[in-house]
This record gives structure tokens, C-alpha cells and sequence, in this order.
């Protein structure tokens, strides 16, 4: 893991109105590694991706995707988002679009790719997390984790450097989480680098080769998932942990 | 065991659903029977009921209306056959125009009317001229009365006397209805626009879609697919309203109407055209009831939209 970062953030700050949600964040991703952000609610999992992606605008700081600081103003920043999937809590596909129109719009109008040609990519893709049939079907008319995998097919279309996951079981209902974690474990093993904000520990736990705990807009604590889940150094850490295990959640 | 059977076959209940068994050997309870024997006559007592009163409405209204001391005076100024018949073909071939006006109307208010839309949703500071301009004009059209626009325009242009601009009543009258219809249709599209969840311009942007192809792909399909039966609304309103380009001289249904009232002193050919009109918009109407409904049905069985 000697290559550069994928990603890398320094002294990120982030303020809705008043209200500080990142206060200074340092983030380094390497290839090929999954990254998992856990904390409470309000901790600014959510908010560090949206900022990567450049959802949102970041008060102070620099991002670096790849060595290129993407938060300078001169970069072109659609040509970013295109490097960089991401794939929402609650799914968020075009309701008026049939799944593999979902997949194909970005290939076809951002990239330029023929529609021949994205579909048949797309139709791959689909077939490999277990959507086969469902191509010509409405996201409505689908179940909540088949949803998230065409979310996720969607977002794999355009062939991103890195993936941001937020929270993306977080809106399933518990028999439906398995099948979207075992796509994550899959690109795993592909070898995609992705980063991935989780109320899932176990399986943060399992997939991660780097958990960092965010408390009040700062990455409080980073390591090794055992490092972290087995012998975390801070307090805050620690009760947070705790409360997970009462939850029965980990 | 009969209790468990009459579960199963209570959603079928209403539309005489499976009554005689799908080969299950279900049978249905007394109990299912009775019930839906009250269901039935509770219906035939509710449509006789409705019908009563509006005979009865029927009734009284014809009976005020006739025994009215003018009634004798008033048919024979608003209800004559005879000038019926002579305004009939008239006001129908007057009518043909006002259909003409609707369709280019139409058209030109739901393209002008997206435009400003768009103008007014754009955001950055620099589109704020653009976005003044759209709210001021939507804020002025609203507020103008039509019929004042109307005269503005097709009085007021040709008074002018520029050179190379039309004085055509009809192309005055048809600039007016655009003109104030546009600024209607602009608010629909509007409330359209904003009423897609900002989820779906994130997810598209993430893809790396411009602010431009998330607009046209993602945002306004979805927004205008909302957007029909209010729309379909205004068209309904824009076809009754072509009636006042009439105030221009141009020989619409009403005006055709107008001359022969003029020249006979009798008013049943503005009750002929007042027909034709309506009888236009019924079909329009329903369409858009039907419109509504099966969207309504969609959303219902498509869940989340």
C-alpha cells in the first residue's frame, strides 16, 4: 500500500449557517483499501462524503483525488463527480426512467458512449449482482436491496476511481441488508476502493481495512478495524462502541 | 373452517370477486352473503335518493324560472329558435378560429411558459437579471386582467403605427393570450420543478451529469409528468378565453354571435355560442379528469414516486 492516496483531505471545515459539522478533517484513502467512517448521528459521516463529491462546497481545507486538489475552484468539478461513485441511503433512482435507463444516462450523455454499447455494459453489470431480469422494470416495482444493487450498478457504470457509500443499508429492512454487503465484499475483492459512512459494525468490522470514528466534526480515532473495534485508545470511542454493543448491534 | 375461507375472499368482495371458488372449493359464508346483500341495497337506496332531489331541484327550478313575471319576454329574447338556427352555422364557423387560436397558443404558452420557468429556477448570481426578469414578468400577468392585456394589445399596438407590425386582431389578440397565459403555465411548471426532491439533482450530479443535462433528464421529465392536470387546467381556461380576441373585431364564435345580435336585437345567439363553448370543453375536461385519475392510480399502485 506504498501507492498514493485515492483520496486524501486536510484540515476540512464545513458549517451549515452556524452550525460546525466538519471541523477539521484528515482522511487518507489508499487503492484498493475500504475505508469505513462510523459515528453517531450528526457526527458528519454524511456530510464528508457529500463533500468529496463535491455535494457541498467545504469552508476550508483541500481534498486531493489522485493528487489533483479537486478543491481548487479552477477544477472542472462535473469532470470530478464522474471519477467518483456514490451510492445514497435511500437509493435515489429516477423514478420515471426503467432501471437500465438508470444505468445507461450517465455513459450515454456524459461520457459519449453508444447506447448499444451501455447497455450491453449495463446488462453485464446487472447480471453479476443478480438483477438479470429486471432490466426493463421500473425502480418502483422493485424491492428495497434491489433497488440499492441497481443504485450501485448505476453508480459502477461510469467507472469510477473510488466509491462513497452513505449509509447505504440504512433504509432496508434487516433480511434485505445481506445481499447488498455481499456486493460490497465482491468489489472488494475486485480490488475498488471505497469509503463507506456505516451503522453496520459487524460488518465494518469484517470488510474494513481502515475505520475511522468521527466525533463533533473531527476524526477523533483511526486504525485497523481491530485496533479500533478491539482496543480503541479514546474515550468517546470507547462509549461509543458501548452503546452499539447494548443495542445488540455489533 | 368456514371462518378462515371468508377471510380469504373479502378483498374480492367488491368486485364480485370469487364467488363461486377458483377451484378451491371455497364456498362463500352466510355471513359474506348477507353482507353483501345490504351492501346492494344500500347502493340502490343511495342512487334513489340522488335522483329524487335532482328531479326535484329539476323541478322547482323550471317552475321559478317560468312562472318569473319576465319569463314570456325573456324566451323570446334569449331562447328563440328561429335565430337559433340562423346563428348556429355562424358561430360554428367562427368557432373554427378560436380552435385555431387554442392550438397556437397553446403550444407557444407551454414553451414560453417552461422557458421562464427555467429562468426563474436557475440559481447563481449570474442569472439573478434573468431571474428578476421572470419573476417580474410572472408577478405582471398574473396581476394584468386579461381582458385589459387584451385591449393594450390590440388597441393600443396598431395605434402606433409601426411600420412592418401587424395590426391582425387576431395575431394581437393571440400575442395577448400568450402573454398572460405564459405567466400562469410558468408557475405550474415552477411548482413543478421544485416539488422533485433535491435527492434527484444530487444523484445526477454525482454521476457527473451537468446542472443542465440533470435539468432536462432528470428534474423536468419528472416535473411535468406531475404537472399535467394542472396544465391540462389552463388549456381548458386558455379555449373559453380565445372567446375575447372578439373585442378586436376578429370574427370568432362570439363575435359572429355579436353581429347577429346586433343586427336582430336578439340574444340567442349569445346562448348558441355560450353552448358551442362549453360543448368544446367538456371533452377537454373530461380528458383531464381522466388524466388525473390515472396518474392518481399509478402513484397509488406504483408506491413512492
Amino acid at each position: 500500500m506504498s501507492d498514493a492516496p485515492v483520496l486524501r483531505m486536510e484540515s476540512v471545515r464545513k458549517t451549515f449557517g452556524g452550525t460546525v459539522v466538519l471541523r477539521d478533517v484528515g482522511l487518507e484513502v489508499a487503492p484498493h483499501t475500504v475505508t469505513a467512517l462510523i459515528g453517531a448521528s450528526g457526527s458528519g459521516k454524511s456530510t464528508l462524503l457529500r463533500c468529496a463529491n463535491l455535494l457541498e462546497e467545504i469552508d476550508d481545507g483541500a481534498i486531493w483525488l489522485d493528487d489533483e486538489e479537486i478543491t481548487d475552484p479552477r477544477v472542472d468539478q462535473d469532470a470530478v463527480r464522474r471519477r467518483i461513485g456514490v451510492v445514497f441511503q435511500a437509493y435515489n433512482l429516477f423514478p420515471h426512467m426503467t432501471v437500465l435507463d438508470n444505468i445507461t444516462l450517465a455513459p450515454r450523455r456524459v461520457d459519449g458512449v453508444s447506447r448499444g454499447e451501455a447497455e450491453e455494459r449495463a446488462r453485464e453489470l446487472l447480471e453479476r449482482l443478480g438483477l438479470g431480469g429486471k432490466a426493463g422494470e421500473y425502480p418502483d416495482r422493485l424491492s428495497g436491496g434491489q433497488q440499492q444493487r441497481v443504485a450501485i450498478v448505476r453508480a459502477l457504470a461510469v467507472r469510477p476511481r473510488l466509491l462513497l457509500f452513505d449509509e447505504i443499508t440504512a433504509a432496508l429492512d434487516p433480511e434485505l441488508v445481506g445481499e447488498v454487503l455481499t456486493v460490497v465484499r465482491d468489489l472488494k475483492d475486485d480490488g475498488m476502493t471505497m469509503v463507506l459512512a456505516t451503522h453496520e459494525m459487524g460488518f465494518a468490522r469484517d470488510v474494513a481495512d481502515q475505520v475511522c470514528f468521527l466525533d463533533s466534526g473531527v476524526v477523533l480515532e483511526r486504525g485497523t478495524a481491530e485496533q479500533i473495534f478491539g482496543d480503541p485508545q479514546e474515550e468517546r470511542t470507547r462509549r461509543f462502541l458501548k452503546r452499539i454493543v447494548e443495542a445488540g448491534r455489533l | 373452517m368456514t371462518v378462515t375461507k371468508e377471510e380469504s375472499g373479502q378483498e374480492g368482495a367488491d368486485d364480485n370477486g370469487d364467488m363461486s371458488g377458483d377451484g378451491d372449493g371455497y364456498v362463500p359464508s352466510r355471513r359474506r352473503i348477507e353482507r353483501e346483500a345490504f351492501k346492494r341495497a344500500r347502493t340502490r337506496r343511495a342512487t334513489a335518493i340522488a335522483a329524487l332531489s335532482t328531479l326535484v331541484t329539476g323541478v322547482v327550478l323550471y317552475l321559478v324560472v317560468v312562472n318569473a313575471p319576465g319569463w314570456p319576454r325573456t324566451r323570446e329574447t334569449f331562447f328563440n329558435g328561429q335565430y337559433a338556427r340562423e346563428a348556429f352555422p355562424k358561430v360554428l364557423e367562427g368557432l373554427w378560429l378560436n380552435v385555431r387560436l387554442l392550438l397556437v397558443c397553446g403550444v407557444a404558452v407551454l414553451v414560453l411558459g417552461m422557458l421562464i420557468a427555467i429562468a426563474r429556477t436557475l440559481r447563481g448570481p449570474v442569472f439573478f437579471p434573468l431571474r428578476v426578469l421572470a419573476a417580474a414578468y410572472t408577478d405582471f400577468f398574473r396581476g394584468l386582467p386579461l381582458i385589459i392585456n387584451l385591449m393594450i394589445v390590440v388597441l393600443g399596438v396598431p395605434a402606433l403605427r409601426l411600420q412592418g407590425v401587424t395590426v391582425d386582431p387576431v395575431l394581437l389578440g393571440g400575442t395577448a393570450l400568450t402573454l398572460t397565459y405564459s405567466a400562469y403555465v410558468a408557475e405550474v411548471f415552477r411548482a413543478g420543478i421544485e416539488s422533485v426532491h433535491p435527492s434527484q439533482r444530487a444523484a445526477a450530479r454525482s454521476l457527473g451529469l451537468t446542472n443542465r443535462q440533470a435539468l432536462r433528464y432528470v428534474v423536468l421529465p419528472q416535473a411535468v409528468r406531475r404537472q399535467v392536470p394542472p396544465l391540462l387546467n389552463d388549456l381548458v381556461s386558455l379555449q373559453k378565453d380565445t372567446g375575447l380576441v372578439s373585442i378586436g373585431g376578429a370574427i370568432d364564435a362570439v363575435r359572429a354571435a355579436d353581429i347577429i345580435v346586433g343586427r336582430s336585437l336578439n340574444y340567442t345567439p349569445y346562448i348558441v355560442a355560450g353552448l358551442v363553448f362549453v360543448a368544446l370543453t367538456i371533452p377537454m375536461t373530461r380528458f383531464t379528469d381522466w388524466v388525473t385519475a390515472r396518474m392518481d392510480r399509478q402513484r397509488a399502485q406504483g408506491g413512492a414516486i
